[in-house]
């Protein structure tokens, strides 16, 4: 892992779980497997606390256990679930956009708690969609489980392996670790059952705009007298289906571009007969993006969508766009020109970019210094001396894409901590403005005069609400950046691994 | 020798005109500290792309982040105490619901040992005589004994429970674990007394001898 994973790991994890979970975390994410004394010993942190932050990183399939010989058991974190973190907006947005408000929540919800079963999660969403119908109208658990199974069968949410039945028989002490286990056909079985109610609305009592709760509330003992008919069933969302989604995504609206301006050429017909789809694949398969190809003529031709150079086609148009905006267009020329033609030499990157020798030479070194391009050396005498050596430009394309998503990671790390300066600068501010908010809502509620809300108002003062404005913006600003550069990131990523498959 | 750098004159192993300066010695200086840390950049970003997908899911980002400090899994870190003790704090805290794990997905060295020593003491003789089974020699019943005799109060029972769980390491480690183990949660036990548990106190097996044994046994291990 690099370093600039590891910090934003450990930014994500402080954000979401807190400082304790944070150290642990990160402790395991640099060392790799260890056993709890070890990780209490050199973290320096209390037993139970290690134990603590254990259970919730578990909890979130953010870590797993390991029973090694001796009954020792090792503990290893998953650094590349950590990163995810950062896209769970998006999965709860897909999720949105193909099952609407329903299936929106079920995700959010299974994200939020790591893991839950499924009358669990049935339960929880029916009363929040509750929340938000009409007085007197009630969400049914029936139609929750219904989105509930259709997500399961479409894959996008999964069981987790569980606890196999041990039979009694067996003697001897009883494990250290239970082993976990799950069967491919069962991963998305959906246990039987007639969950039958509706949701509840929370009582306008058990909400205090003043801020006043009581010190202690009972515990919810009621829930948990009610015999769980799935106990032990284990639902989690499965992020690698999401991934396909949007991986599919980004390529059918790179190929809409695409087909946009080919389609403006062609005369517009509403229907699409079977002659114009033809045409279209042709197109398509001659096209130099190379998405789709033409294997073999059974059945009038097969075509064939190559994801990986699929892929490679979206990583090298990341790495254009970047070259672009941060270096000109004249830059931008020539990047593009090394790549169409792989390898040049400096003399020959002038010639064909058409750009003075001086400038050319410029820009070539820019780029070369950040690692866009690279100095491929062919020595024309066995003693490598360099007034007898070709120095070709390439793009290796692989490396190039590895430096990229480095940066990225480094860019959301410090957008990251921006953000925090920025909320820690304004605390009190902040605080305050939560405050009167408070304030006005209880009185709205109790039923106040308008002179009185206005005296209240203004104990925010012009200046102080310019500053809220202008860290609100600030705040969403980066938070907006947060989430594009996440897309570059998954992009990138895809890419990578794709190439690493076949290797 | 090494400083004749041919005739007394620099000379370059590689064509300088290939890298763009003539044969001049007009070479630009040596830098000599780090970049700027924000240089000046001639093209300007992008401006962020706006629509209402990328509405929505910036709500969502936000709103998770709110929710998530909320919920049972994000451990607060006890905030040192303040000069002043503010009566306002007291009833400012968030209610925060429990959230139990379910332990029989978890390693059994997950489960926490006992906070209140009285609860403690029954819990964790429940929890002895349960795993008792695993430890019928003799000669561990004989340590179990000794130690009994040697130690005071309920941190017997911490370092059995910790020798139990690590049952399987070897009897050296166990022992110099043990003393850290019986101060750390000495200390410890003291201190989580007085804050709220995130545990359910009532959380374990009934052992037969629930209730059935009083701590007045406990205080006179007088053999």
């Amino acid at each position: 892992m690099t370093q600039a994973e590891i910090k934003l790991c450990s930014l994500l994890l402080q954000e979401h779980f807190g400082e304790i979970v944070e150290k642990i975390g990160v402790h395991l994410i640099r060392t790799g497997s260890q056993p709890l004394r070890v990780i209490a010993h050199d973290t320096g942190t209390s037993l139970d606390q290690v134990k603590k932050a254990l259970c919730v990183l578990i909890q979130h399939n953010l870590v797993i256990y390991q029973v090694h010989k001796r009954g020792v058991v090792e503990y290893e974190a998953q650094c590349s679930r950590v990163l995810h973190m950062l896209r769970y907006p998006r999965y709860i947005y897909t999720a949105k956009t193909l099952y609407s408000d329903t299936g929106e929540l079920i995700v959010e919800e299974l994200l939020l708690n790591g893991k839950m079963t499924m009358s669990a999660v049935v339960k929880k969403v029916a009363d929040r969609l509750t929340e938000t119908m009409e007085d007197g109208k009630t969400m049914d658990y029936a139609e929750v489980s219904n989105t509930f199974v259709r997500l399961a069968d479409t894959h996008f949410v999964q069981r987790c392996p569980f606890v196999p039945a041990t039979e009694n028989s067996d003697p001897g002490p009883p494990p250290p670790a239970p082993t976990l286990v799950i069967n491919e056909k069962d991963m998305y079985l959906v246990p039987k059952l007639s969950l039958i109610g509706k949701g509840k609305r929370r009582r306008s009592s058990d909400e205090d705009a003043t801020g006043e709760p009581k010190a202690k509330r009972p515990k919810h003992i009621a829930d948990n007298k009610e015999p769980i008919p799935d106990d032990g069933i284990y639902w989690q969302a499965n992020l690698d289906r999401f991934h396909q989604h949007f991986r599919d995504q980004g390529i059918v609206s790179a190929v809409a571009n695409r087909m946009d301006q080919i389609f403006r050429s062609l005369p517009v017909g509403y229907n699409i007969s079977k002659q114009v789809l033809d045409q279209y694949l042709t197109l398509l398969a001659d096209d130099p993006l190379e998405f789709v190809g033409k294997s073999g003529d059974s059945g009038g031709g097969m075509y064939v969508i190559n994801l990986h150079k699929a892929l490679g086609s979206l990583a090298t148009a990341t790495l254009e766009s970047v070259v672009q905006e941060r270096f000109g267009s004249r830059c931008a020329r020539i990047f593009r020109l090394v790549l169409q033609k792989k390898h040049l030499e400096q003399k020959q990157v002038e010639d064909f970019a058409m750009i003075p020798a001086k400038e050319a030479k410029d820009m070539l070194y820019k780029m070369l210094s950040e690692n866009f391009i690279s100095l491929q050396e062919i020595p024309k005498t066995p003693d490598h001396a360099p007034s007898r050596t070709f120095y070709l430009y390439t793009v290796n394309i692989l490396s190039a894409a590895r430096m990229l998503l480095h940066r990225c990671y480094k860019s959301i790390a410090n957008l990251i901590e921006r953000r925090q300066f920025e909320t820690k600068e304004n605390k009190r501010l902040l605080e305050k403005s939560q405050r009167v908010e408070a304030i006005i809502a209880s009185m709205q509620a109790t039923g106040a005069e308008e002179a009185q809300l206005q005296e209240i108002e203004e104990m925010i003062t012009a200046p102080e609400r310019q500053q809220l404005e202008t860290l609100k913006r600030n705040v969403n600003k980066l938070d907006a950046s947060e989430i594009q550069v996440d897309e570059t990131i998954f992009l990138l990523e895809s890419y990578i691994e794709s190439t690493m498959k076949r290797q | 020798m090494a400083g004749n750098k041919g005739r007394g004159r620099a000379a370059y192993t590689f064509n300088i005109e290939a890298v763009g300066f003539s044969r001049g010695e007009k070479l630009p200086d040596v830098v000599l500290k780090p970049p700027p840390l924000f240089p000046d950049t001639d093209y300007k970003p992008v401006p962020l792309r706006t629509g209402e997908g990328e509405d929505y899911m910036l709500a969502l980002k936000q709103e998770l982040r709110e929710t998530m400090k909320r919920m049972p899994y994000f451990m607060e870190t006890p905030e040192e105490k303040q000069d002043i003790e503010r009566y306002s704090k007291r009833y400012m805290k968030v209610y925060k619901e429990e959230w139990v794990p379910d332990w029989r997905r978890l390693p059994r060295e997950m489960m926490p040992t006992k906070k209140c020593k009285k609860a403690g003491h029954k819990s964790k003789k429940a929890k002895v005589t349960g795993q008792g089974t695993s430890l019928t020699n003799p000669a561990d019943v004989l340590k179990k004994i000794e130690e009994l005799e040697k130690r005071g109060d309920g941190e017997k029972s911490d370092e059995e429970n910790e020798e139990k769980e690590g049952s399987k390491e070897k009897s050296k480690e166990g022992d110099d674990d043990e003393e850290d183990d019986a101060a750390e949660q000495e200390e410890y036990d003291e201190e989580e007394q007085e804050e709220e548990n995130d545990y359910i106190n009532s959380y374990f097996e009934d052992g037969d001898d629930f209730g059935a044994d009083s701590d007045d046994n406990m205080d006179e291990a007088t053999y």
